[in-house]
């Protein structure tokens, strides 16, 4: 089902730049590199340093008028050179715009060329992803830019011990659960990307022109020669429009599997017990060790939660919105605890949400399955379908104070509030805290609202 | 200064040492992460307060997302401003056109929303496609009835003081075109966009003086009031950057002369006051103003005292966008102790870089379209307490473990007029003296 307005009305969705450069931010030592005009880059810096709050340095290659009619060759050179001469970096990640493609920019023609010119100094190493937002969201832009930079930088050899995460588009306190989880269980990983550090840091006392951290080049890699893949989504930039290339795009997991033979373990966003038992089980059979106690407990833990607090939410109705993966990672957690999905949208437009969704519940439900949603239309069908809460990114705020319904952060952008760096979604853990800010949303909204300040629930 | 590209080290100078002026009004150079936004973004902020108007974004989706309710402007009644329109451009709008979809998409809005006017804000890919965003707009103002005005702002048309230019364009169109009684004392304010309801603090203070104010540009903006503007005797104009090209267009027009203020530090605040008072050549008005300067000052004095007692002695990094505010900032820090060590801005002409160079101390750093990493490296070598700046510039101070005061267009807080000036003392020491900076030491 499609919303029927022709024009957009406060967009559920970010262009395609943006979550590249959220996977360069990933690649230890990487400047990413917009390749269009100034506003772009400056925009997306903005939005995801409000979201952050780190410093977000993104090069951009200031087209002008003479750029867009002669061509971005002189700039991408002065660009380059500049961000060389400035940072200092290891990896210059380029994602090109809606102008840059239109104007037919053939980026990896000037990557060569650059490297003829400079033959013989310290180049660093490119990855370009081609991101016109015109043919997708920021997630397909996302998730085309870990498949381009597996593309550029995976290497066959003999296969190692070691496996690959690809998480998509998580928060870093996800990463942080990742790496301590894949720690803890004694095995060598490959996490990508990582921005776990880079887009949350501690306090440096100074300005690091490339913040630490992220995925090392070295690592990455690697990624060719792992013994398995996991990777966490079903629907990834598969509904994303591209004239030029494949019509079948494969996910990055799908792409090291056919290019290297590493076996693929796709799986929902582990966001609920369900999908977090698949993704713990598959990590024990991998490593060939059970599911270490602390994770049993946290398992655990969070049942005895479910049990406890199970009326508050049973039969209560929520309104999701976000990126696909996210939705549907969520879609299976409130299945779990018998909260009613009335409304799960996407401003993606892959087309596929629905199918998706009525994998995960029974097939003839009434959950109202929407992609290519924007802000305006989400506020209809939200008056129309009067759920209990609203969960989503901060921009549904003005939603759930008009209708006086409760919202739950979660995802991106969270520019309303501190702290969204170490929301965690993920794993038992992650389900934990989720579980909780659901629950206590939904008593606070009753407490509130009650005729008395009562002190016990 | 090692850290500055060489094709940059003319765009950054010292006051006093040396006599070099700062080179500006350049284009940003490619490959450095410049905190300039694009012509696009500075035609959107300039006409973004209108709030009866509709602001349709003619190209892919992003250039409307990242600008959905970008400003903290506020509005005594209709609220469209604060909707982002798109025609969220697709692969198939971009080989075949994106006219039909533009048509279709302003019907539709113009039929639901019902606004005053609409502003077609043409992007990049706009500019290279060739939609005639001019013929559509004229066929849809013949069938709707409402004035629907073509905004050429291709971001790589040039930087965001261009799109100023731009907006200026567009919004002298709407001047003329409608005739209200209009008292004599009648002023236009321009350049003021209402972030924070800082509008209406002056708004207080005219009516205080006997001044009736006419067209808010763009602050709490309606375009009738802009239709009218024509008729009011007199242009204040604030923030040199956007408004000033309007102030001339309706000068060689109309005959309207304009004076140029700024609402921010109570000296700036008092002349904008006086000066209107002796523009009329009205004795009571003057006398009405000399009133309410009095008693606001009365008020705030003690109460700056002591925020000076305590602030003597810090240092401050200002970078914002036009460098008529940082001048005012310059003088208003002044007042509170504390000394501006850096001073730079995105936008700055070289009339205002002198004047920052005469106020400043000797040593000052002025710099014009800087970035993080020469930022950065200012604020070390001036050893600032405190960094002044918007969005992208916190998380530079922070990291460094510097106070920073928000002085963009989100900000919640008005920071003009007597009552503004207040807030910004107390969040100058909010962030200079707050016990945590003993742990980034
Ligand atoms: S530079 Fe062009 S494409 Fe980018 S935000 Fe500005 S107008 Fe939009
Ligand atoms: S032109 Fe394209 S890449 Fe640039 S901001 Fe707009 S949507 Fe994003």
């Amino acid at each position: 089902m499609k919303p029927t307005y022709t024009s957009t009305r406060n967009a559920c969705k970010l262009c395609a730049p943006l979550g590249a450069s959220l996977v360069f931010k990933g690649i230890e030592g990487c400047v990413p590199l917009i390749h269009g005009s100034q506003g772009c880059a400056t925009y997306i810096r903005r939005y995801m340093i409000s979201h952050y709050k780190e410093p977000v340095d993104i090069a951009s290659s200031n087209f002008s008028e003479e750029t867009t009619v002669f061509g971005g060759n002189k700039n991408f050179i002065t660009g380059i050179n500049n961000i060389r001469s400035q940072y200092h970096p290891d990896v210059v990640g380029i994602a090109s715009t809606c102008l840059s493609e239109t104007i037919g920019e053939d980026v990896p023609g000037l990557i060569r060329e650059y490297g003829e010119v400079n033959a013989g100094t310290h180049i660093p190493r490119f990855v370009n992803a081609s991101t016109p937002s015109y043919c997708g969201t920021h997630m397909d832009g996302f998730h085309h830019t870990v498949t381009a930079t597996l593309k550029a930088m995976a290497q066959a050899g003999t296969q190692g011990e070691h496996i690959n995460i690809l998480p998509g588009f998580v928060s870093p306190a996800d990463l942080r659960y990742l790496k301590e989880v894949l720690e803890d269980f004694g095995i060598d990983y490959v996490l990508f990307p990582d921005y776990s550090e880079s887009l949350d840091n501690v306090h440096t006392r100074e300005y690091q022109l490339i913040p630490s951290g992220g995925t090392p080049v070295r690592r990455i890699e690697m990624t060719g020669t792992a013994k398995a893949t996991i990777e966490f989504g079903t629907v990834f930039n598969k509904g994303a429009v591209r004239t030029k290339g494949p019509n079948h795009i494969e996910s990055a997991g799908e792409y090291l599997q056919r290019a290297f033979d590493v076996p693929n373990h796709q799986m929902r966003m582990p966001i609920g017990i369900d999908a977090s038992d698949k993704f713990f089980d598959t990590l024990a059979t991998l490593s060939g060790r059970p599911v270490p106690e602390k994770y049993q407990k946290e398992r655990g833990r969070l049942i005895d939660a479910y049990v406890d607090a199970h009326k508050y939410v049973f039969g209560k109705r929520a309104a999701l919105y976000g990126e696909e993966d996210l939705v549907l990672g969520m879609v299976g957690f409130f299945e779990e605890i018998g909260v009613h999905t009335v409304l799960a949208s996407s401003g993606g437009e892959s087309g596929l949400l629905k199918r998706e969704v009525d994998k995960l519940l029974q097939t003839d439900n009434d959950t109202r399955v929407v992609n290519g949603m924007d802000f305006a239309s989400i506020r209809e069908e939200v008056k129309a379908l009067a759920p209990d809460f609203l969960i989503g990114n901060s921009k549904g705020y003005y939603i759930s104070r008009e209708l006086q319904i409760p919202l739950v952060r979660i995802g991106f952008p969270i520019h309303d509030r501190f702290g969204a760096a170490r929301i965690h979604h993920i794993g038992y853990r992650g389900t934990q805290e989720l579980f909780d800010r659901v629950v206590n949303a939904i008593i606070e909204y009753k407490q509130d609202h009650a005729s008395v300040a009562y002190k016990y629930i | 200064m090692s850290y500055i590209l060489n094709e940059r080290k003319n765009q950054v100078s010292h006051a006093g040492i040396n006599a070099d002026t700062v080179a500006c009004n350049k284009p940003s150079l490619a490959g450095s992460v410049s905190q300039r936004a694009c012509v696009f973004c500075g035609s959107r902020v300039v006409l973004y307060p209108i709030a009866d108007a509709l602001h349709l974004i003619h190209g892919p989706i992003g250039c409307a997302a990242y600008t959905w309710d970008i400003r903290g402007s506020m509005s005594s009644g209709p609220e469209l401003h604060r909707m982002s329109f798109s025609t969220d451009l697709h692969e198939k709008e971009v080989i075949f056109g994106g006219e039909p979809k533009l048509y279709a998409s302003l019907i539709e809005l113009i039929d639901k929303y019902q606004p005053k006017a609409a502003f077609v804000y043409t992007t990049c890919i706009v500019g290279v496609i060739g939609d005639d965003v001019e013929r559509i707009c004229r066929q849809v103002t013949r069938e709707k009835g409402i004035p629907v005005l073509p905004v050429q702002a291709p971001g790589f048309q040039g930087s965001k003081k261009d799109g100023y230019k731009v907006a200026c364009e567009t919004l002298f169109n709407l001047v003329g075109t409608l005739n209200l009684p209009t008292p004599k004392y009648s002023i236009n304010i321009l350049g003021d966009f209402n972030l924070a309801g800082e509008l209406w603090i002056l708004l207080d203070y005219y009516k205080r003086m006997g001044v009736h104010v006419n067209a808010t540009i763009t602050g709490d903006g309606r375009v009738d009031a802009i239709r009218n503007a024509h008729n009011a005797a007199l242009n204040v104009v604030q923030c040199s950057g956007s408004m000033n090209y309007l102030a001339k267009m309706m000068k060689d027009t109309y005959g309207i002369p304009s004076m140029r203020v700024s609402y921010f530090g109570i000296e700036d605040m008092s002349d904008a006051l006086y000066d209107v008072a002796r523009f009329f050549k009205s004795d009571e008005m003057m006398d009405k103003a000399r009133d309410l300067v009095r008693d606001e000052f009365q008020r705030l004095m003690p109460a700056l005292a002591w925020y000076r007692e305590r602030l003597q002695g810090k240092k401050a990094a200002i970078y914002v966008g036009g460098a008529f505010k940082a001048i005012s900032l310059i003088k208003a820090l002044r007042l509170i102790g504390v000394q501006s060590v850096i001073v730079g801005s995105q936008t700055g002409t070289p009339e205002d870089y002198e004047l920052i160079k005469q106020l400043c101390d000797e040593g000052t750093i002025i710099v014009d379209d800087s970035n993080p990493v020469e930022l950065s490296n200012f604020v070390k070598e001036k050893e600032a307490d405190i960094f002044i700046g918007g969005v992208k510039e916190r998380p530079i101070a922070h990291k460094i473990g510097l106070g920073f005061c928000d002085h963009n267009h989100e900000r919640k807080e008005p920071l003009a007029g007597y009552e503004g000036m207040m807030n910004f003392a107390k969040e100058i020491y909010a962030t200079a003296m707050s016990p945590v900076w003993r742990f980034t030491k």
